[in-house]
């Protein structure tokens, strides 16, 4: 059990790419760090720099109270499930599990005893006599998770560890892998480009974005309050809706007044399609805001659809949530309203929240 | 596998044909020659021969000679087979580390392949012949009586390391490409689990990259067995005494030189019996023990 401390960590690769340029980051002890972010952004390159796979630039990262920048791999007390498992093919799935515990030259009862554990603990008691290639995907998964558990050791790092499973397996091993850690209190940093995965597993979702951090913090807080139009944009699905305000507001939106006054930096609005609804042959009421929408498409997705429309005067498009499944023509000019205290503003030039 | 299915009948076997006549013409002809050669004795003026059944066979596994040249192939093909299998794995391992220069490095390793077997042999005998070779002075220099000339283990040394250094290019070559194709994932696996880079090399990649190494041995042990006549016939012509003289050797020495073709007939079966042999066994035996990944 440990607290990880990344301070103003750098990574520049031979040829010059500067993979993360300065993250400060601060995980603590038991806690489920997620970090989330486009493909290319540094996830992988920061979690292999804690792993010590990776030399670091600049910058320390301590795991417990040990400044760990120069230790080898072993002797940072973590371990680590790959992307591909990375499971010995030629070693039966209890030797695999073994070999962390034998090369630190531990008892064999004490391995015995924690390799039988953790069997248990992921229902892989049947598999233990097979090699890899024997085995389905999500048992391998189940395995590399197994190898990890029994080290026991201070700190779990996952790098897109269920990205090789079908859509179904992989929800199931989400829940799993919270639970584990949930029961364990391991500390544990997880990388994945899934934001569903994010903000389902994490304690605290960290959004990367070329390097940097765009934002830190619970998975709510970031869902509610994002710090930048590009959190904005990656975290929610849909992606929230975005309205660049002109100096004449935006055509096809009324809005109650003072709301869209351009004073100040050019902004930008967002606003989320579950916030909206279709109001087409209500009054408008007061306090809200109203779009003037022609329908461009429908996505039903069974418990909800999302009817897709464009404002007037080629203005962008938004999402509006409806419950149930919607049958709006596309081409049908509609109303869709929204309550302002949902508006998110950003600064156009620098991206940031206002 | 699909069976493809010929309009003409006469086109398959059209197609078949030149590699069946190939294997004819280069492999079953001379081999069924060699086979009835072998029950012949023949004058050495070549005018007649008679039919002696087994004679040869028993005259030549009578023959000390015969059995020394036996003891000799074994010694030269297993240390020749080890010393450039292990040579070339550790160049190999080492080719991996190097971060500026790789292709470089890797293309001068595999120029010695182009290298001739009997041109490999005049540059280690030129190198280490005791009147006129570099090495052979730097040698006597440092106090060492090396004279490959009189010494049969010298000589054999010298055969060894000539016929190694001939074939490290070759194994270097595939070992470089087994390496590669370890996942890298694997070994940093290993070092997260505490595996020093000794540990990491005997526990992982060297298990993993066993179907290469087999391969490897089947093809440097029949290397060693045949392809080293140039070599040996440049830099010992199989002496001091018969110390470097193998069986291929021998079957070209008892037939063209000392015109025995009979006796010689008769060895060139059994080494084929030999290969066939060693082969089955490598892949019978120590094949089950590789792993395919
Ligand atoms: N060994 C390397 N040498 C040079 N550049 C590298 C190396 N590894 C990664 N990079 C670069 O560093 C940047 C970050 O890579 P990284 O693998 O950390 O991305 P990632 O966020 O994990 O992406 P993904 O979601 O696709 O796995 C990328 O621009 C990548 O091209
Ligand atoms: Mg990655």
């Amino acid at each position: 059990m440990a607290k990880i401390e990344l301070k103003d960590v750098r990574k520049v690769y031979h040829g010059g790419v500067e993979a993360v340029k300065g993250v400060s980051l601060s995980v603590e002890d038991g806690a489920f760090v997620v970090l989330v972010g486009p493909s290319g952004c540094g996830k992988s390159t920061l979690l292999r720099m804690v792993a010590g796979l990776e030399s670091i630039s600049s910058g320390t990262i301590a795991i417990g109270d040990r400044v760990v920048n120069e230790l080898e791999p072993a002797e940072r007390d973590i371990a680590m499930v790959f992307q591909n498992y990375a499971l010995y093919p030629h070693m039966t799935v209890r030797k695999n599990l073994e070999y962390g515990l034998k090369n630190r030259k531990m008892a064999s009862g004490e391995i015995a005893r924690r390799v039988d554990e953790a069997a248990k603990m992921l229902e892989i008691g049947a598999l233990l006599d097979r090699r890899p290639g024997q085995l389905s995907g999500g048992q391998r998964q189940r395995v590399a998770m197994g190898r990890a558990l029994v080290r026991e050791p201070a700190a779990f790092l996952f790098d897109e560890p269920l990205s090789n499973l079908d859509a179904k397996l992989r929800v199931q091993m989400r829940a799993e892998i919270r639970r584990l850690q949930r029961r364990l209190k391991t500390t544990s940093l997880y990388v994945t480009h899934d934001q569903l995965e994010a903000m389902t597993l994490a304690d605290t979702l960290v959004v990367l974005n070329a390097g940097r951090i765009e934002q830190a913090g619970s998975p709510m807080e970031v869902y509610e309050r994002p710090a930048s139009l590009f959190v904005a944009t990656f975290i929610g699905s849909p992606a929230m809706n975005l309205l660049p305000l002109g100096a004449g507001g935006i055509a096809g939106l009324t809005a109650p007044d003072g709301l869209l006054s351009g004073a100040g930096p050019a902004k930008t609005l967002g606003i989320r399609p579950e916030h909206m609804r279709l109001a087409d042959g209500e009054a408008p009421r007061p306090g809200e805001m109203r779009f003037d929408l022609t329908v461009t498409g429908v996505e039903v997705v069974g418990a909800e659809s999302f009817v897709y429309g464009t404002l007037p005067e080629g203005g962008p498009e938004v999402a509006v949530r409806v419950a149930g499944y919607s049958h709006v023509e596309p081409g049908t000019r509609l109303a869709a309203a929204a309550d302002p205290a949902y508006l998110h503003r950003f600064d156009r030039e620098t991206g940031r929240r206002i | 596998m699909q069976k493809a299915v010929f309009p003409n009948r006469v086109l398959p076997y059209l197609l078949l044909a030149p590699q069946v006549a190939i294997t004819i013409v280069f492999f079953y002809w001379p081999a069924s020659q060699a086979l009835y050669q072998s029950m012949l004795k023949e004058d050495p003026f070549g005018l007649k021969s008679k039919f002696v059944g087994l004679q040869n066979f028993t005259q030549v596994l009578g023959n000390p000679d015969y059995l020394n040249s036996v003891r000799v192939t074994v010694v030269f093909s297993v240390s020749t087979a080890v010393l450039a299998m292990a040579l070339a794995l550790f160049l190999a391992t080492a080719a991996e580390k190097v971060v500026r220069g790789k292709g470089f490095y890797r293309t001068m390793l595999i120029w010695p392949y182009a290298v001739a077997p009997a041109v490999a042999g005049l540059l280690f005998l030129f190198m280490f012949n005791p009147s006129m070779g570099t090495f052979a002075y730097l040698l006597r220099d440092a106090g060492y009586r090396w004279n490959p000339l009189l010494d049969g283990d010298q000589a054999m040394l010298l055969v060894v390391v000539a016929a190694a250094w001939k074939q490290i290019s070759y194994n270097f070559l595939f070992f470089v490409a087994a390496l590669q194709s370890v996942p890298r994932s694997l070994i940093e696996a290993a070092a997260i689990d505490g595996a020093s880079s000794t540990k990491r090399f005997w526990t992982i990649v060297f298990p993993l990259i066993a179907p290469t190494t087999f391969f490897l041995l089947v093809v440097n042990t029949v290397y060693a067995f045949f392809d080293t006549f140039g070599i040996i016939d440049a830099v010992t012509g199989g002496g001091p005494a018969q110390a470097t003289q193998t069986l291929v050797y021998k079957v070209y020495n008892d037939g063209f030189v000392n015109l025995d073709l009979g006796g010689s007939a008769a060895q060139s079966v059994i080494l084929m019996a030999i290969v066939i042999a060693l082969t089955a066994i490598q892949f019978r035996y120590v094949e089950k023990r590789v792993h395919y990944a």
